[in-house]
């Protein structure tokens, strides 16, 4: 421990010692770091901060981390715990209320101007040096908790805690928070519960009208009905195909599987793109039906129903990955035991598979519904009149009425469904959870569908299937025409404009308009992705593996972001992170950020998925044979999941490349990400840059994840003898 | 040769476990002297497992203390103290050769490869399994595995060491065979091993002392003779070995013994604190002869219900005025048929009173 | 008169799985009313057999007959066979009087009918008033019992077993067994019951079937194959046996077994001279103050109190003996490295083709 703490001591005094303090506008390779640096004012360290510019405010943070240091002195464990834990308390306190208590105005809070003063002086957001000493006085307080005996004396289990702690307040309840306190916000300023009730109670939101035959009901109401339409129908395909795949006997079930990638890798507006092509005025069925028959196919395709088309596409194949898990983990001996019982092929199926596939099918139907809700990308290209809660909130911040407070509740609005749903999904698998974990004697396999329902199974899903295929090879195609809806000459036009290079007298040109949208998104997606993974194991590794003081409280704080829908995360980002102390708007940090957290559940729930196949007592071997948790994770665990991992990276990195919702807000002029500059071609018309960008966008993808596979599967943890052949020698 | 650790001795002193509102594990206290095997019995969720654990640290008592080696171990991590265990299901890192496995604890404290390499052998060879270091553990049969697993836990050569229903996995056959080599091996090497296991018999068979557990609690603890010979109460009588439990009289009580009446046989048999009049008396299938049923030494008359063959003996179920009596019969030659009258003796070395 | 059909029937039944064969040519015959075990090691067929007369896979080669119909193409549920499995296979979402009524509501028995029977069913297997209980709050004793009422009550042809004991205490297994055994004398039901325990086989079947590497070794009653087992496996597997391997040669005084080791031991007359393998059963030895002929002179190595008895491991000429001597109240075991005589009682040698 006393090492840990040498270094986290240095660590500190480091951070306040070296770097610049607060956040620089300049790069790091302007700074003069031959000496200037330490007494030019933007870019002092710390010290420099409370000595030459009368900072005084940050010398018990300077206090602190000389004490840190003072305290290696001390020689008995206990008392240098306890030091530790004290000093990285103490450390992290003052960081944080120096932060919030002074911003760019002086003192934020008029009580504190009335206690002490005007300040006449002010300060900016945090930078490299404060970054540093906060996690060293973070990771010194989980230390010294170590030592004292929490976190079973792992000091590795308690810095992980503190990490992700730290982490999901920051960036997922402080910016949620200071969102919804906006709901009760008036116009003068002050916060009062009768400005929030104002809003909730306006008729755009919760108006019945369009019952009575008006044109638009509220917006909430909207949201909910089409959630619940999606949500029926993707389960029902949904089921469809996982019959189909584990029980169908179908020569092709690969096949069925890799179209459920699809999705995964297209940004989330594609399909309504795709639709828009088929079904939209121009296009290809109107001009047919005009040609053929001289019908006017008119907009019917913008509308509740073109959405719910488009997310029914869309959805299908997650709720067809979350039922194919549900599926299989019926305990084959149920369902022979059944038959042995009499019952036939279709009995089994009715009275026992079924009924024991309920609690999963109800997960699964939730999982489509908060998807729905959440879903930006289709109700904004396809809604036309009809407003559903993420666009709403949209038009709210970005429109030509920009109202912060109505952009609050409609948040507060969309994240209540959300949660509600979440916490009925927690009702549900948490209580009547049947899926068995195979055990001793479960060695069974599963029987075929019963002949009708297997014809009813593939009468829907292949269809569908088809339909699929064909909206995908439109969306994909629909760029190398020359104007879709009246030219149908196939051209390389539009993708030469997107992505044109040049030779010059400098070298390469990256003349295309969509090169520098497209690398800027690559770059921050393949930074935030190993962070996603990472962030992501360690904590499914928290929750799975270890047991401390508050790990409930940890697990369910983690799990609530992830409900969440992204239309709110991103507008609470661009609210919290405008003002010191943390001054990330318009920089890449809070896109990566914003990445990061809301693609945590990928790298969290596959993770945990593959934890709980490694059995506990891997771990405990590990401990009794004398390593702590740190030696378990690096030897045991984390060999056990490369597979796991390799998908958690390239699942965050392809999530991050294809965000909408989230990202909207937060792109700036020297960051634009490649979807935001879809979505604005398409509002301007460029219908054929647009599809040509999605189109390069998609086969990188899908390029990025078979590689994946082909890695993941060749590198498998070293091949396992014939089982019988082992089994046999017993 | 590296020169073999000291065994130790393990202490509980008043250690209860509780979870929530279930308790555990309560006011348990007993001690382990070293260079002995000691068993903790009993049925599943009698505590045993968990006291197991709270000595390999994966637990922590909620009150009372542990001492291995005089030391005070309570709320240390399972690295600091000088144990290692034995899983039930070996535990084995599915990604690490045989080598590798044993190997583990010793890299991990921060051995060089090559001496961790070389004690990693040794430990092998000590179980037998001499050239299987470059295999992996899904390529060995069960019994392999578990001496892997051994071989694991002994490299480290610690102080203590544990072992969690080991057996448990394993045929029949094969359970028998490896139990002695597990206590042949703690035997040659003087190691200190606590055992946990739910079956009397392999208890019995490798114990210098056996701790019956119950209901959170210590039963009855001694070497496996006394607690065969001299069961303090029901529960163990009955769960140790095979017992009946038949209805008798207790006359004329001394101090230390007293005159037991079982149908028309009169023994004197120390009474274990019971008092005159009705009592319980338990009695060894192996203690209860069938005879002609003239015979004067008959104790008892009754009716077979059952009659089993066992290959070395038979077993035979007597409805008696006493009970149903259970017996076991080394003479298998002429067995009996249900339905038979008998008559029924009584050894008895193989009776005891049973105090409540 | 035709005799009455037999419960099941197995004729030549063959079956790989891919190129792994998994029973080789195995025939067998149970006739009605009789508890008869399949005993085996891991990976001997045993369960994959039971699971073809159960239904759960198609032999590529032979038939399977139950109760004299020939139901070798025939589903699970055409079968008229009752299954129970190793982890029970209790539906969680029905209660326990849902699950036991299960199979009476498949072949349409009426409400009140149904009603009494799974009254009657649990009554049978000792669990009356627990058909309002759900699975997952009953022990697994408990657990087990719900799958045989589930069996019971439909009143199969056969009564399947797959290693029904294996997943409780030792304690609960002895009982389980016996009640196991009650029941099918109450019923009468033709059973078939899967397990690796010798001593489980042993105790409650009628007659059984060894087998190893998907062949079947023998089937006798268990008393049969104990004293006089075929081969060298059924020997070693029955029980401990003590395997000597030697010679039959004719002495003047009778055929006289030596092995390699020196060990003489006479041998009866009906045992064909040459090489032969010879079986000695822990009892069949004992140790003898006076070393009586024919004796054995030895050295104890360890020694396990077992309770009722002493087994002690006698090192002599070079093997190892298991003897078992019995224990009572005041005797004390004897000491390793004590010297002793073993004798055997020529009775008990049992003589073996190598």
């Amino acid at each position: 421990m006393r090492r840990a703490a040498l270094w986290l001591a240095a660590l500190a005094l480091a951070g306040v010692v070296l770097p610049p303090w607060y956040l620089v506008q300049d790069r790091l390779a302007d700074i003069d770091w031959s000496g200037g640096w330490l007494t030019e004012p933007d870019h002092a360290p710390a010290v420099s901060q409370a000595l030459l510019f009368g900072r005084w405010w940050l010398w018990p943070v300077l206090a602190t981390a000389a004490a840190a240091a003072a305290s290696l002195l001390l020689p008995a464990r206990r008392s240098l715990a306890r030091a530790l834990a004290a000093c990285g308390t103490l450390g992290l306190l003052a960081l944080i209320i120096q932060g919030y208590a002074i911003g760019l105005g002086g003192w934020r809070f008029a009580v504190l101007e009335a206690v002490f003063g005007p300040l006449g002086d002010r300060q900016f957001g945090i930078g490299t040096g404060a970054t540093l000493a906060a996690l060293a006085f973070l990771w010194m307080a989980t230390t010294g908790l170590a030592g004292l005996g929490f976190f079973r004396g792992d000091p590795f289990t308690a810095g992980a805690v503190g990490t992700v702690a730290l982490a999901v307040i920051l960036f997922t309840f402080l910016p949620i928070a200071s969102l919804l306190s906006d709901a009760f916000r008036t116009s003068e300023g002050t916060y009062t519960l009768g400005a929030l009730f104002g809003r909730l109670g306006d008729d755009r939101t919760w108006g019945l009208a369009c019952l009575a035959g008006a044109p638009r009901c509220g917006v909430a109401w909207n949201t909910l009905m089409l959630a619940l339409m999606t949500a029926g129908g993707t389960t029902a395909l949904g089921l469809a195909f996982a019959l189909l795949v584990t029980r169908g006997g179908i020569r092709f079930p690969r096949a069925l599987r890799t179209l459920t990638i699809l999705p995964i890798i297209t940004p989330s507006f594609v399909i309504g793109l795709g639709l828009i092509l088929i079904f939209g005025r121009s296009g290809i069925v109107n001009q047919l039906l005009y040609g053929a028959f001289g019908i006017e196919g008119g907009r019917w395709i913008y509308g509740l129903q073109g959405v719910w088309l488009a997310q029914m596409f869309a959805f299908t194949p997650t709720v067809f990955l979350v039922l194919i898990g549900v599926v299989e983990g019926v305990s084959p001996t149920m369902e022979e035991a059944a038959q042995t019982l009499r019952a036939n092929r279709w009995h089994t199926f009715a009275t026992v598979s079924l009924p024991l596939m309920r609690p999963g099918i109800a997960n699964a139907f939730l999982v489509a519904f908060v998807e729905s809700i959440a879903d930006f990308g289709n109700p904004i290209v396809l809604g036309g009149n009809f407003g559903v809660l993420s666009t709403e909130i949209f038009f709210a911040v970005v429109g030509a009425q920009a109202d912060a407070g109505r952009a609050a509740t409609l948040a507060l609005v969309l994240l209540v469904f959300a949660l509600g749903a979440f916490w009925a999904q927690a009702r549900i698998t948490g209580s009547r959870s049947y899926v068995s974990i195979a055990g001793k004697g479960d060695g069974g396999v599963h029987p075929p569908l019963p002949a009708w329902v297997r014809r009813l199974c593939l009468g829907v899903a292949l269809p569908w299937a088809g339909l699929t295929i064909l909206l995908y090879a439109m969306a994909l195609t629909g760029g190398f025409v020359e104007t879709w809806g009246r030219d149908y000459t196939p051209t390389l036009r539009h993708l030469v404009r997107a992505f044109d290079l040049e030779w010059s007298a400098r070298g390469l040109i990256w003349s295309g308009v969509a090169w520098n949208s497209v690398w800027t998104t690559v770059k921050l997606a393949a930074v935030a992705a190993p962070l996603t993974a990472a962030l992501g194991i360690i904590a499914a590794w928290l929750f799975t593996r270890q047991s401390f003081v508050g790990r409930r409280a940890l697990e369910f704080a983690t799990m609530l972001s992830f409900a969440v829908p992204g239309t709110v995360i991103g507008v609470a980002y661009i609210y919290a992170f405008n003002v010191p102390p943390l001054e990330l708007t318009g920089t890449g940090i809070i896109i990566v950020l914003c990445f990061m957290f809301r693609n945590l559940s990928v790298g969290l729930r596959s993770g945990m998925a593959a934890m709980s196949q490694i059995d506990r007592s891997l771990d405990e071997a590990s401990f009794t044979l004398g390593g702590g948790g740190l030696d378990a994770l690096r030897r045991v665990i984390l060999p056990l999941l490369r597979p796991a991992i390799i998908a958690a990276l390239a699942y965050s990195f392809v999530r991050a490349v294809t965000t909408v919702s989230a990202v909207i807000f937060l792109v700036s002029a020297e960051y634009e990400l490649a979807t935001v500059f879809i979505i604005n071609r398409v509002i301007n018309g460029d219908y054929g840059v647009a599809i040509t960008t999605s189109t390069a966008l998609i086969v990188t993808m899908g390029a990025v994840l078979a590689l994946i596979q082909v890695v993941v599967g060749s590198r498998r943890i070293r091949r396992r003898a014939p089982a019988l052949a082992a089994g046999a020698r017993a | 040769m590296t020169e073999a650790r000291k065994a130790l001795d393990v202490r509980f002193e008043n250690v209860t476990k509780r979870y929530g509102e279930a308790v555990a594990v309560r006011d348990v206290s007993f001690s382990v002297a070293p260079g002995t095997l000691v068993t903790l019995l009993g049925p599943s969720g009698c505590g045993k497992t968990t006291t197991l654990r709270m000595i390999a640290g994966l637990e922590q008592p909620s009150e009372g203390r542990v001492l291995i080696g005089g030391r005070d171990v309570t709320g240390m991590p399972p690295a600091e103290r000088d144990v290692s265990m034995v899983f039930q299901s070996y535990a084995l890192f599915p990604h690490m050769t045989v080598l590798e496995n044993v190997r583990y604890g010793l890299v991990v404290s921060g051995r060089r490869k090559r001496d961790a390499n070389e004690a990693a052998l040794a430990a092998l060879a000590q179980v037998g399994l001499e050239g299987f270091g470059n295999r992996l553990p899904s390529e060995l049969s069960g019994g392999q595995q578990q001496r892997v697993a051994v071989a694991r836990a002994l490299v480290l050569q610690p102080g203590v060491m544990l072992f969690d229903e080991p057996l448990s996995n394993l045929d029949a056959r094969l359970r028998r065979h490896m139990r002695e080599e597990i206590r042949a091996l703690q035997q040659r090497l003087g190691l200190t091993v606590v055992y946990v296991t739910h079956d009397q018999s392999e208890a019995l068979a490798i114990s210098d002392e056996i701790i019956v557990m119950n209901n959170a609690v210590i039963a009855q603890q001694g070497g496996p003779r006394d607690l065969y010979e001299r069961p303090a109460s029901a529960f163990v009588a009955g769960f140790i070995g095979e017992s009946n439990r038949l209805a008798a009289r207790l006359e004329q009580r001394g101090p230390e013994e007293g005159t037991v009446v079982l149908g028309s046989a009169r023994v004197v048999l120390p009474h274990h604190g019971a008092a005159e009049g009705a009592i319980t008396l338990a009695v060894r299938p192996e203690a209860v002869r069938l005879v002609p049923v003239a015979d004067p030494a008959a104790a008892l008359a009754g009716t077979v219900t059952a009659a089993a063959y066992l290959g070395a003996t038979m077993e035979y179920l007597v409805d008696s005025e006493a009970g149903e009596v259970f017996i076991v019969c080394p003479e298998t030659g002429s067995p009996r048929k249900v339905g038979d009258q008998v008559a029924l003796a009584v050894r008895p070395q193989g009776l005891c009173v049973l105090a409540a | 008169m035709n005799a009455p059909p037999n419960g099941v029937e197995v004729d030549a039944v063959s079956f790989a799985y891919g190129a792994n064969v998994i029973l080789d040519d195995v025939s067998l015959a149970v006739p009605r009313g009789e508890f008869f075990a399949f005993l085996g090691p891991s990976g001997s067929g045993k369960t994959t057999l039971l699971r073809l007369i159960a239904g759960f896979g198609r032999p590529e080669r032979g038939a399977i007959r139950v109760g004299g119909r020939d139901v070798t193409g025939a589903p699970p549920w055409d079968r008229n066979v009752g299954m129970v499995f190793q982890n029970y296979a209790l539906w969680p979402h029905m209660t326990v009087a849902e699950n036991v009524a299960f199979g009476l509501h498949r072949r349409r028995v009426p409400r009140a009918e149904v009603a009494r029977r799974v009254e009657q069913a649990l009554d049978l297997v000792g669990l009356e008033g627990y058909g309002g209980r759900r699975p997952a709050q009953l022990s697994g004793g408990q657990q087990q019992r719900v799958a045989l009422a589930r069996t019971v009550v439909i009143e199969p042809e056969v009564l399947l077993l797959d290693e029904p004991l294996s997943n409780l205490d030792a304690q609960l297994r002895v009982e389980m067994r016996g009640e196991l055994r009650a029941l099918q004398r109450k019923t009468g039901l033709t059973t078939i019951f899967v397990t690796h325990d010798q001593e489980e086989a042993n105790a409650i079947s009628d007659r059984m079937a060894v087998l190893d590497g998907g062949r079947i070794q023998q089937i006798g009653r268990p008393v049969d194959l104990y004293d006089r087992p075929a081969n060298r496996f059924v020997a070693g597997f029955l029980g401990t046996a003590n395997l000597v391997e030697g010679e039959v040669a004719r002495q003047q005084e009778g055929l006289v077994f030596r092995s390699a080791e020196g060990i003489v031991l006479p041998a009866p007359d009906d045992v064909a001279p040459g090489r032969a393998l010879v079986a000695l059963r822990p009892q069949a030895l004992s140790i003898s103050e006076n070393g009586r002929a024919p004796s054995i002179a030895g050295e104890v190595r360890r020694t396990e109190f077992l309770g009722g008895h002493v087994r002690y491991a006698i090192e002599a000429h070079g093997l190892t003996f298991y003897v078992d001597e019995p224990h009572l109240r005041g005797r004390e075991a004897l000491a390793p490295g004590t010297r002793v005589q073993l004798a055997a009682d020529p009775e008990q040698l049992t003589f073996l083709r190598p």
